[in-house]
């Protein structure tokens, strides 16, 4: 983009650079660029043989918004929210004073070559962390704002999603103070820019279909009909059309409600391939394409009863199996009764 | 803290002026009077000419405010950012000078340690929040800006979107240059409602020349207009507001 040319050359730092902070007098040595926004540049770097982040920005206003971000994070007990905050610093140079602050490094893939790299089986374990996160930093206040693939890293082994990148992160309640375009329910037409947890969680939504259109696409009509139409078009996102489509629009109040319906998909996919299994084991003639057929229009009978309901779909589900069960033994009964009536009239008939 | 009302000047354009007085002049002329320029350039392709780029950048310079330079698909999120980083520093500029009235004049925030500023950030980001905003947009309508004229549309009500997000109120008037009798011609007087631009944009006709100076200086004395008129109307807000502070 052409309008960060300017902050860029202003912050340009070259490999093997040194960093002095003015306040703090720690020493930076520059190994490489991360990656850059319109907010400044992040380098990785090594201060007492340990590699760590550094962020740099002309504009101090935003340095020091990010660390009030990072600070009250911190007071979240035993979280993970974001990096961790090292030092904060002000770099003294011949054209002037650059803001800077130091965080953990997070190290690993971004959330979109995860997926590509691992496998879309990943995209629920990762999306099932996020929410979880998400659950944290909204009931401590926050809304995380500019939430996309590339501010989320997948550490590990064993992997963990980590958000990097708060410049978005808004109190609850006020103007979202950073986003992008995609991610961005007002871009959408599809609610305002107030921060509350439900503009997350549309991002969240977003970035599930991100995942099946990795080049993202832009807006033509707008609306929830042209992100629908997206996600039909994706047969491997039909499984979850009904859960994106709730956070799209806004049904899911809390992150934990959220995740709670996705976990819930899960576990139906599961009990379906192993009820499927038993299926053919019975009936020993089922082919393949048949049981994946049954399997489709299940998810989708299923979906189909949700939207409105998600917290019942499974007590609705256990009230069909207890159903089922009574019915049963209903049977049982019947058939004992009618024998039971049959050999009566038989022996009366003999008497 | 008072810190009165935000006053902005958003200037959309696609090159040089070409017409009447010197654009960065009346933005100079704009800063004395508290009011900020800032400008945001159009351009087509990776090219915009030597002369248009110093302008732009010149305005915005001597108007206290920001200028990006962006491809029309870019407009809308560059809008909105434009206009809150320009009033983020506007209120920094405020807070740091009521700092200085209490640390004495050699301190500003930067002299404090990192620290500390947090805290006068938090008072930065709080008033962001809640401060009353207007902004004038001045829009470019000659003839190389006709076909980007939908996209602006789209871009001023996204920031609308953003704007109106906050608790503080905002107020919006458009003006576009050059109009159909004048150099300026008012398309929409202050109101809180952006969105009733979308009926009104579709019917604007693209003119040849671009009369970038005269646009502001006619953007100045519409700020003037309207609080000549408004303590006319609003005295007893007025006293009621020195009371309540």
């Amino acid at each position: 983009m052409m309008m960060n040319h300017s902050l860029k050359n202003q912050c340009k730092l070259n490999v093997g650079q040194v960093i002095t902070g003015k306040w703090h007098h720690n020493q930076y040595t520059i190994t490489k660029e991360l990656g850059f926004g319109a907010n400044g540049i992040v380098y990785l770097a090594q201060s007492k043989n340990q590699y760590v982040a550094l962020k740099l920005s002309d504009n101090g206003m935003s340095i020091t918004s990010e660390v009030n971000v990072l600070k009250s994070f911190a007071k979240v007990q035993g979280s993970t929210l974001g990096p961790s905050l090292l030092d904060v610093d002000d770099w003294v140079r011949g054209t002037g004073t650059i803001s800077f602050y130091v965080m953990e490094y997070i190290h690993g893939l971004s959330f979109l070559e995860f997926v590509e790299q691992k496998g879309k089986s990943w995209m629920p374990v990762l999306v099932l962390q996020l929410l979880s996160d998400l659950e944290k930093l909204h009931s401590s206040g926050w809304v995380f704002g500019d939430l996309k693939p590339e501010n989320l890293i997948v550490t590990g082994p064993p992997p963990k999603i980590r958000c990097i990148d708060v410049g978005g992160t808004t109190i609850q309640g006020r103007a979202i103070k950073e986003f992008t375009e995609f991610y961005d329910r007002g871009y959408w037409g599809l609610g305002s820019r107030k921060a509350d947890p439900k503009y997350d969680l549309f991002a969240v939504a977003m970035i599930m279909i991100n995942t099946s259109y990795p080049k993202r696409f832009n807006k033509t009509t707008g609306g929830i009909n042209q992100l629908t139409q997206a996600i039909n078009e994706k047969m491997e996102l039909s499984k979850y059309k009904n859960f994106i489509l709730s956070a799209l629009l806004g049904h899911y109040t809390t992150a934990k409600e959220m995740r709670k319906q996705l976990l819930y998909i899960v576990g139906e996919d599961q009990s379906n391939s192993s009820r499927v299994t038993r299926a053919q084991f019975r009936t020993q003639t089922q082919t393949r394409t048949k049981t994946s057929s049954v399997s489709i229009s299940r998810s989708n009978t299923y979906a189909a009863n949700t939207p409105n309901h998600q917290n019942q779909a499974p007590q609705q589900r256990q009230l069909q199996k207890k159903k089922r069960k009574s019915k049963g033994i209903l049977e049982t009964v019947f058939i004992v009764f009618f024998v039971t009536l049959l050999y009566a009239f038989y022996v009366i008939e003999k008497l | 803290m008072n810190t009165g009302k935000i006053k902005q000047i958003l200037l959309i354009t696609d090159g040089c002026s070409n017409s009447g007085e010197d654009p960065i002049a009346m933005a100079a002329l704009a800063k004395e009077q508290d009011i900020t320029v800032n400008v945001i350039g159009v351009v087509d392709q990776d090219t915009i000419d030597e002369q248009g780029k110093r302008e732009i950048e010149g305005i915005a310079l001597s108007g206290g405010g920001v200028s990006q330079i962006v491809y029309a698909t870019q407009l809308a999120h560059t809008v909105q950012m434009v206009t809150r980083k320009a009033m983020n520093q506007t209120l920094y500029g405020v807070v740091n000078r009521q700092l200085q009235q209490i640390l004495g004049s050699s301190k500003s925030v930067e002299d404090l340690p990192p620290d500390k500023r947090g805290e006068v950030m938090e008072v930065v980001d709080d008033l962001s929040e809640t401060v009353e905003l207007e902004v004038l947009i001045l829009v470019d309508s000659s003839a190389s800006m006709k076909h980007k004229l939908p996209t602006v549309k789209d871009a001023l009500l996204d920031l609308s979107l953003s704007l109106n997000a906050r608790s503080g109120e905002n107020k919006y008037s458009v003006l576009v240059f050059p109009g159909k009798q004048n150099d300026v011609e008012k398309l929409l007087d202050w109101t809180p409602k952006l969105e009733a631009l979308t009926s009104i944009f579709p019917k604007l006709t693209t003119g040849g020349l671009t009369p970038t100076g005269p646009a502001i200086r006619e953007a100045l004395s519409s700020f003037k207009k309207k609080r000549s008129l408004r303590s006319l109307l609003g005295r007893d807000d007025e006293s009621f507001f020195e009371e309540s502070v």
